[in-house]
């Protein structure tokens, strides 16, 4: 069998014009990896339409590229060197397509940065390069193009790498190698160019083949972002199986593991594959799936870690520095949907700190909003904690976007965890008890009407497991029993149609905090308000118990949850003694909401 | 353990991560399967994301005119693996005739018709679809009309050039338009999953491989693959797969998987296109991108 072969993704990069297309068409072209008559063919082409042929046209093969005359997208091409494949991702150089740039600079290993000899260091070059430094790209090659026009120069060439080395300095890059090319002669692409007798370092191919690959992560801790829990009961299979790709590190059959935010732990006990030998590991790189020796429930989206490593940051709130490349500008107090690994979460921009003009490299640090291809330090809250690295030890989970509204709308890296006490949510409910004009009728006197307290009674569990039922018979017996009781039945759905449907990860925070709302006035009204909902974490019961407070929530858990089980007032695994569990409830009721003595004089 | 990925670990993997993240995010995801070889390794990449099982649905477009053994070969998967086996086709101009082999439209017409169109309405689920009764071994009318708002497709990025400017998630508006000029931003693995009602997303999990990746990968895998890649005694074989009218074999004698492998090693089809043996690709100047702008995969 023939050994395989390494494989590298580059980059292009630079600003408009300085040739980074012309650059990928000349490597392509000079390594054979163009199909037969491509090159014939679109010589033709220039030829029929009497323009002069370059070799940027070879890549531009749509047709509404050509028309504009610049590269709309990330391109990818592919070409071999002695040493190893190479996949090309031809980026944008104008600054409308950095969202285009961006997506084909993060998959990359090593960047050629494309700086024209003629203009010299333009705002996009020094941008592009402050990216670089951003996406965590070490490897990179500066080229100085189009030395033809400046008759082959040596000091225009130690002119640029001077000041560009300057500014490279300032964030902290080194780049590999300076080269100075024409790639329309073929300068310093293939070989070394006779035209350039001063220069005597690598050429392009060469110095890509100098690049050295990052290796994989095995050695650090053990990060596996959870991506679905699979269960494929209807097809004969009983395995209950958590899948994921490990990240970084290795894990073992036998291993103790914990889950992050949850802190939930089990014990691996398989790895599971389809036609593979018995595996009795997994390691960085792989998508795998384990067995637990324990059932555990939680959500996709948690954390697995080894509980004998360093564990991740668990906070809801983090110091990030992120790049906008939203339409609209990321603003403080909107929703957005923050993804880190597997994670989704509601999130909120609650400080800026500076903007970048990474051009320029100064900040403003006054700006109230982040505006469209802005670099920021800022603070964001989300509504619940987050596992997460920062990015100086585990970048592969110290990175995030930011969704509004449908688009992807920025990308951010973790700095550190920012811990303290006072949560947009706390800070909500502070505001609204102040603007509350209260009637002359106290709660008191309310409870001594109905001879009872009010109480929010929040019926949960994983699916199915008869919770409605429950609820209403409850709600029937206690209404027999002379009790000022109401169950809303209003289903997540009903709910959400209603408010902001876009996205599953805010409709369920949107109906968690309605539903709060009801509680809140419907318990300060006197009642027993009775609801079942599914599938709640200890965040999410925490924000239904914050929101209906000062009235006494009681939980009442059917079958499995996501929360600590001490969390519940009362447990069942099932529902099939529905009339022994409803009088256990009712026990515990009359003790919870019995008046206390004072109220009665 | 030896802890290092082949570029082959490393494709798989990401393949499988991205169908997970589809399968966790889309309620109604389907997955294009067109009997070539690199659906099929789409295929069994899904069975390797999900352990052994596919669990979601696998929709053909059937032009009529396809190599029978394409359909035997389909129908024989669909039952030894349990796949849930849809397929859809335009009736209307199968009856009227209105095909490029009736000698009545011309071939992009023809391939607009039977593939894009078919397409576009059976994934909107406004025409009929059907799906096979693995009792009775037959196809039935399936009674599911709603749309599938993620559609999972085994496009590669080193196939033609519009295909080299792919997302992995790539958003197509109400009237099937990819917008190239405005794609979502993609980095760290994190996808855009998120789509306005009435729009939905193509999944692309393979963009990274290239044909002797997928062909390696059948080799390594002992992937069951159609005869119609292989000599089978003439000198020639087929290097990509459509309507028998319109596809030519290419001058080869591999005659397994492991001579396929050793023939693109050599670079004995460097300089021709994969699909240089399909018709409708050389109509008007640009025949592929025109098609694929309007929904062609």
């Amino acid at each position: 069998m023939t050994k395989h072969r390494e494989q590298m993704n580059v980059v292009i990069v630079g600003h408009v014009d300085h040739g980074k297309s012309t650059v990928v068409g000349r490597l392509l072209a000079d390594t054979g990896a163009l199909p037969k008559g491509k090159l014939e063919s679109v010589q033709a082409m220039c030829k029929r339409n009497s323009k002069p042929f370059e070799y940027a046209f070879l890549l531009d093969a749509l047709k509404d590229e050509q028309s504009q005359g610049i590269t709309i997208d990330t391109a990818r091409c592919f070409f071999k060197s002695k040493k190893r494949d190479y996949i090309i991702i031809d980026a944008p150089g104008h600054i409308e397509f950095l969202k285009n740039m961006i997506s084909g600079a993060a998959r990359a290993e090593a960047a050629m940065l494309i700086i024209d000899a003629k203009e010299g260091i333009r705002e996009n070059s020094k941008r592009h390069g402050y990216m670089m430094s951003f996406l965590g790209i070490r490897n990179i090659n500066v080229c100085v193009n189009k030395m033809d026009l400046v008759n082959y120069d040596e000091k225009v060439f130690n002119q640029i790498k001077e000041e560009f080395t300057k500014f490279l300095k300032e964030i902290n890059i080194t780049a590999k190698n300076f080269i100075p090319i024409s790639a329309r002669e073929g300068d310093n692409i293939a070989s070394l160019s006779a035209k350039m007798p001063w220069y005597r370092g690598y050429f392009i191919l060469d110095a890509l083949d100098h690049f050295e690959k990052e290796a994989l992560k095995v050695d650090k801790p053990f990060r596996y972002p959870l991506q679905d829990i699979y269960k494929f009961t209807e097809k004969n299979d009983d395995r209950r199986i958590f899948a994921g790709r490990v990240e970084t590190g290795s894990i073992s059959v036998g291993d103790e593991v914990i889950f992050f935010p949850s802190k939930k732990t089990s014990r691996v006990l398989s790895i599971e594959g389809f036609n593979v030998d018995e595996k009795n590991g997994a390691f960085a790189g792989q998508s795998t799936g384990l067995t637990l020796e324990t059932q555990i429930y939680v959500r996709p989206g948690e954390m697995v870690c080894k509980r004998n490593e360093i564990h991740p940051h668990v906070s809801n709130k983090f110091k990030a520095n992120i790049f906008w490349m939203g339409k609209l500008p990321l603003i403080k107090g909107k929703n957005y949907k923050l993804k880190i690994a597997t994670q989704q979460v509601p999130v909120v921009l609650s400080e800026i700190i500076s903007v970048l003009d990474a051009s320029e490299l100064s900040s403003i640090s006054n700006k109230a909003q982040v505006d469209r291809h802005d670099v920021a330090e800022c603070v964001f809250e989300a509504l619940k904690p987050v596992a997460f690295d920062d990015i100086v030890h585990i970048p592969e989970t110290g990175r995030f976007v930011i969704v509004d509204n449908y688009e992807i709308a920025g990308g951010g890296i973790i700095l550190s965890p920012v811990y303290e006490e006072g949560s947009v949510l706390n800070q909500y409910i502070k505001t609204r008890e102040f603007n509350w004009v209260r009637s002359e009728i106290t709660p008191a006197t309310r409870s001594i009407k109905f001879d009872h307290k009010p109480a929010f009674v929040i019926i949960t569990g994983d699916t199915n497991h008869g919770k409605l039922q429950l609820a209403r018979k409850l709600e029937e017996k206690l209404f027999q029993l002379k009790k000022n009781v109401y169950f809303l039945g209003i289903s997540n759905e009903t709910l959400t149609q209603h408010s902001d449907e876009k996205n599953k990860t805010l409709a369920k925070v949107s109906h968690l905090r309605q539903l709060g709302e009801m509680a809140h006035v419907l318990t300060d009204a006197g009642l027993i308000l009775i609801t079942s909902i599914s599938d709640v974490d200890e965040y999410e019961l925490e924000i239904l118990k914050s929101l209906s407070r000062p009235s006494k929530a009681i939980v009442i858990n059917v079958g499995e949850t996501q929360f600590d089980l001490a969390k519940a007032d009362l447990h069942f695994d099932n529902t099939d003694k529905m009339e022994s569990i409803l009088e256990e409830i009712i026990r515990k009721l009359d003790q919870d909401l019995q008046l206390d003595p004072e109220y009665a004089i | 353990m030896n802890k290092s990925m082949t570029k082959l670990d490393m494709l798989e993997a990401q393949s499988i991560f991205i169908l997970r993240e589809a399968y966790r995010e889309f309620k109604n995801l389907a997955m294009l399967w067109s009997i070539g070889k690199d659906s099929t390794v789409l295929l069994w990449l899904a069975r390797k994301a999900f352990f052994g099982h596919v669990p979601i649905p696998l929709v053909h477009i059937d032009t009529s005119f396809k190599i029978p053994e394409m359909i035997e070969y389909r129908d024989r998967l669909a039952l030894e693996w349990n796949l849930n086996m849809v397929y859809g086709q335009n009736k209307e101009l199968l009856e009227s005739k209105q095909t490029f082999p009736d000698g009545n439209i011309t071939r992009l017409a023809c391939c607009k018709g039977l593939k894009s169109e078919a397409l576009k309405h059976t994934l909107a689920g406004d025409w009929p679809r059907y799906r096979l009764n693995h009792e009775t071994k037959k196809y039935e009318l399936d009674t599911n009309t709603e749309p599938y708002t993620g559609v999972i497709v085994g496009v590669r990025a080193d196939e033609e050039g519009s295909r080299s400017k792919e997302r992995y998630f790539s958003p197509r508006d109400r009237n099937n338009d990819w917008d190239v000029g405005d794609q979502p931003p993609e980095l760290w693995n994190q996808f855009k999953t998120d789509f306005a009602p009435g729009t939905h997303l193509r999944i692309h999990p393979l963009l990274d491989w290239t044909e002797l990746n997928i062909w390696e990968y059948i080799e390594r895998e002992n992937i069951p693959i159609t005869g119609l890649y292989f000599d089978r005694g003439d000198g020639k074989r087929y290097r990509s797969l459509g309507c028998y009218p319109c596809t030519t074999p290419v001058e080869s004698t591999a005659k397994n998987v492991a001579d396929i492998v050793e023939e693109l090693r050599t670079g004995k089809f460097a300089n021709i296109a994969e699909r240089s043996g399909r018709a409708q690709d050389k109509e008007d100047g640009g025949g592929l991108e025109t098609l694929r702008l309007d929904g062609y995969m």
